[in-house]
């Protein structure tokens, strides 16, 4: 599934965590990281447990557990490991940090998906190592806020200081096929801001964002949906691939651009994220 | 009375010169001390004193009255206020003393609301409506001897203005049924201006006496500076999707005619609407009830061509009252008296809170989960009647309390009144508006029967513990054409 939005909910908030599949969100972060003061974290991971345990889950319910270099790394997966949910959010990702993880997933034999979330310099710099760790890994996430911090850059809502490590992680991402998530937007009062820090990311290739207030989520949903042009575009695409295949033609031209693969599969993620996929689509890369 | 009637015009005496009338005089009715003043009016046990509450929590004018009232040692009274506050608290000893028997409102919260749901008022308390509270004095079902108008200005002859003064706040609207009906009335202000205060909401042919004291009240209880839509997500999702079951239901056109309260689900629900109008283009014809900020501004910018305002909310609005024309002062009677022709009856849409609804839509906004007062129908049941859609917008639990029961706690608005209820977990259609329902088909607009939302409630709350009361009936839930709709229990402490 293409995540068009992840939403931070603290793992210590019981009201935020009850109401966490009505937000509108595509996907959400359940935090037990940075949201969760350090006497808090026991609590959190009982309360995380409860919700989970207690309402039907939703589809795409992530965790964000706690650093390597914490104490809380292992004792989070133990809590989580039998939990009904989508998948891992990594931070301070770096290749020893996602081995140790995936060490750990295939120990236990967990079908879990990974979002690393890169926010150090050597993260960033190691960001193609690290998608190739597991395959389980379904996006890069950049996290601005400490990455900044460690590059010593002053951040910014212009976000020039983030240019270079948003191309680097959608390049990573796109490498291996796999969705570059953006860096939340922490103003939550600013609506326009955020409209254009969203323009920019989706502008320089990030597929999906994350959102620190569920009053970001729609603007990001509208912003990563597809627009009308782009729907009737990919159904026409979809369309040359059936009367292709059905004449046994490899290749074929739309509007005087030869469609490969690529195009192809773009198409077929963006009619994915549209909610105008079907079914039979499944063969026709086949 | 058939005044020329079977009279002989002829026997009618004429006057002679020497009983020609003198020039007529201005009357005298300022004084300026409250005890002269109340022991002048020579009140008797089991009167009947009003006042209203434009001054909401800031008020001081109800408190100082009856302190000076007790001070006579009259018994029995029957106070007859629009609403009342936590700031009136201050008058619980005269409940005890017998000095106040019986309370007629159409609002109570605070500490003065759970003495008389413990029982410590010796008579009753009748809950209305605002538009049944008009009615009730209008038609002479309630008989007031003495309203005293708390007054931001006034002049020495009781012309009476809620827009000027230290302590501005709007309109008047609660109290102009008393100041038509009431035997006598007394404007009591801490503002005296020069003679004509204006623009006047009581002219002085219907005052009494003018009573100057230090101060009516405190300004910031009176109006906040701005009022704020909610920023809790929750609260948007409900003000989003109501937005929705507004659109299907067709009405969301030109000539729109539109009510909100002043909680924050309900100026989301605002918010939102002002920018689905700018964005279709749709230009409304009035919008009514309490006023804040956010209607004045619709206002200006052409999305409503009036505001009938009963009650300003905010700053922002008594502004407004000040200079805009289209900005229009409503009587409580003109609101939703149901006995004439009233504005709720013109209504669309309104959006309403709830503290508890049960399976048939009964809303109940008089009491909270623990049964003890906590609000009233204010224009409630006034709104629901009269608009052709009525929408409750509430969260499905408050504090791991579930909105939805079996039977509310006390009917304050009938369930045949109430058309959809939207929570944060589903949009729930009266059945009784089979045509509301078709339409929301049509707009593929998801809806849930209220039992299966009620359950789906309980199955994560549980469900609450009855409340525990006594058999003693300490008032009544009146509906706004006077008839009865409910009983009021006392609480066991």
């Amino acid at each position: 599934m293409n995540y068009r939005s992840l939403l931070f909910i603290p793992g210590n908030n019981p009201g935020m965590l009850q109401s966490s599949d009505i937000l509108g969100a595509d996907g959400i972060i359940i935090d037990l990281e940075d949201a969760v003061a350090l006497t808090e974290k026991d609590a959190a991971r009982i309360l995380v447990r409860e919700y989970l345990t207690t309402f039907e889950p939703r589809k795409g319910v992530f965790i964000r557990i706690n650093p390597l270099d914490s104490p809380y790394f292992y004792d989070d997966l133990d809590v989580i490991k039998d939990l009904k949910i989508t998948g891992i959010v990594l931070p301070k990702a770096g290749v020893e940090p996602m081995t140790k993880l995936e060490e750990y997933l295939d120990e236990h034999d967990l079908d879990l998906e990974v979002i690393p979330l890169v926010e150090t310099a050597m993260g960033l710099e190691t960001a193609l190592e690290i998608v190739q760790v597991s395959d389980r890994i379904i996006g890069l996430f950049l996290g601005a806020e400490d990455l900044t911090l460690d590059l010593g850059a002053k951040r910014t809502k212009e976000s020039k200081e983030i240019e270079y490590a948003r191309s680097r992680i959608i390049a990573a991402a796109k490498a291996f096929g796999i969705q570059a998530f953006d860096t939340p937007f922490t103003d939550t009062d600013d609506i326009e801001g955020l409209r254009i820090d969203t323009k920019n990311a989706k502008d320089l290739g990030m597929t999906g964002k994350t959102a620190i207030s569920p009053r970001h989520v729609d603007e990001i949903n509208k912003a990563f949906s597809p627009t009308e042009e782009e729907i009737d575009y990919a159904l026409r695409v979809v369309e040359g691939v059936k009367a292709a295949n059905e004449k046994g033609l490899g290749a074929f031209s739309l509007d005087g651009k030869m469609i490969d693969a690529p195009i192809i599969k773009r198409a077929l993620n963006l009619l994915k994220t549209s909610g105008d996929y079907k079914e039979e689509y499944d063969e026709l890369l086949k | 009375m058939n005044y020329l009637n079977n009279i002989d015009v002829r026997t009618v005496k004429v006057l002679e010169q020497s009983e020609f009338p003198s020039k007529s005089q201005p009357k005298n009715k300022l004084i300026e001390n409250a005890e002269e003043l109340i022991r002048g009016l020579g009140l008797k046990d089991n009167a009947v004193v009003s006042f209203h509450h434009h001054l909401r929590n800031g008020d001081k004018v109800l408190n100082t009255i009856m302190k000076e009232i007790q001070r006579t040692g009259v018994k029995g009274l029957t106070l007859v206020a629009s609403s009342l506050f936590p700031v009136h608290a201050e008058i619980i000893p005269l409940l005890q003393d017998g000095t106040i028997e019986n309370i007629v409102t159409s609002y109570i919260s605070g500490d003065l609301a759970k003495a008389i749901s413990y029982g410590e008022l010796k008579g009753n308390i009748i809950m209305q409506t605002h538009g049944g509270r008009a009615r009730s004095i209008l038609n002479g079902e309630i008989e007031i001897d003495v309203a005293f108008i708390a007054s931001p200005s006034a002049d020495k002859y009781g012309n009476i203005s809620g827009v000027n003064g230290p302590n501005s706040c709007g309109t008047l609207g609660y109290v102009i049924a008393d100041s038509i009906k009431a035997k006598t009335v007394v404007s009591v202000t801490d503002c005296l201006v020069d003679y004509p205060n204006y623009p006047a909401d009581i002219t002085e042919d219907y005052v009494d006496y003018v009573l100057l004291i230090d101060s009516i009240g405190r300004k910031e209880g009176i109006v906040s500076g701005t009022t704020k839509v909610t920023k809790d997500p929750i609260g948007l999702k409900i003000a989003k999707d109501t937005l929705k079951v507004m659109e299907a239901t067709g009405l969301l056109k030109d000539g729109l005619s539109y009510q909100s309260g002043a909680g924050g689900i309900s100026l989301a629900v605002t918010a939102f609407l002002r920018d689905y109008m700018i964005e279709n283009n749709i230009k409304g014809s009035f919008a009514s009830g309490g006023i804040t900020g956010y209607l004045t501004n619709m206002l200006e910018e052409g999305l409503f061509s009036s505001l009938f305002d009963v009650q300003c909310f905010d700053l922002e609005a008594i502004e407004s009252l000040k200079r805009n024309p289209n900005h229009i002062r409503m009587s409580a009677s003109q609101y939703g008296n149901s006995e004439v022709s009233a504005v709720v009856d013109n209504l669309d849409i309104v959006i309403l809170g709830a503290t508890e609804i049960d399976t048939n839509f009964n809303v109940n906004v008089t009491t909270g989960a623990d049964g003890v007062l906590m609000g009233g129908s204010g224009g409630h049941a006034d709104t629901a009647a009269g608009s052709k859609v009525s929408i409750i917008v509430s969260k499905l639990f408050s504090s791991r309390i579930p909105l939805i029961k079996d039977r509310v706690d006390v009917i304050t608005t009938p369930g045949t009144t109430v058309d959809v209820l939207v929570t944060e977990r589903g949009i729930c259609v009266n059945p009784l508006r089979t045509d509301l329902i078709e339409a929301f088909k049509k707009a593929k607009l998801d809806i849930i029967d209220i039992k299966d939302l009620k359950a789906y409630s309980e199955s994560i709350m549980g469900k609450p513990e009855p409340i525990e009361k006594t058999d003693r009936i300490i008032g009544l839930s009146q509906y706004r054409d006077g008839r009865i709709i409910d009983y009021i229990y006392q609480v066991k402490k």
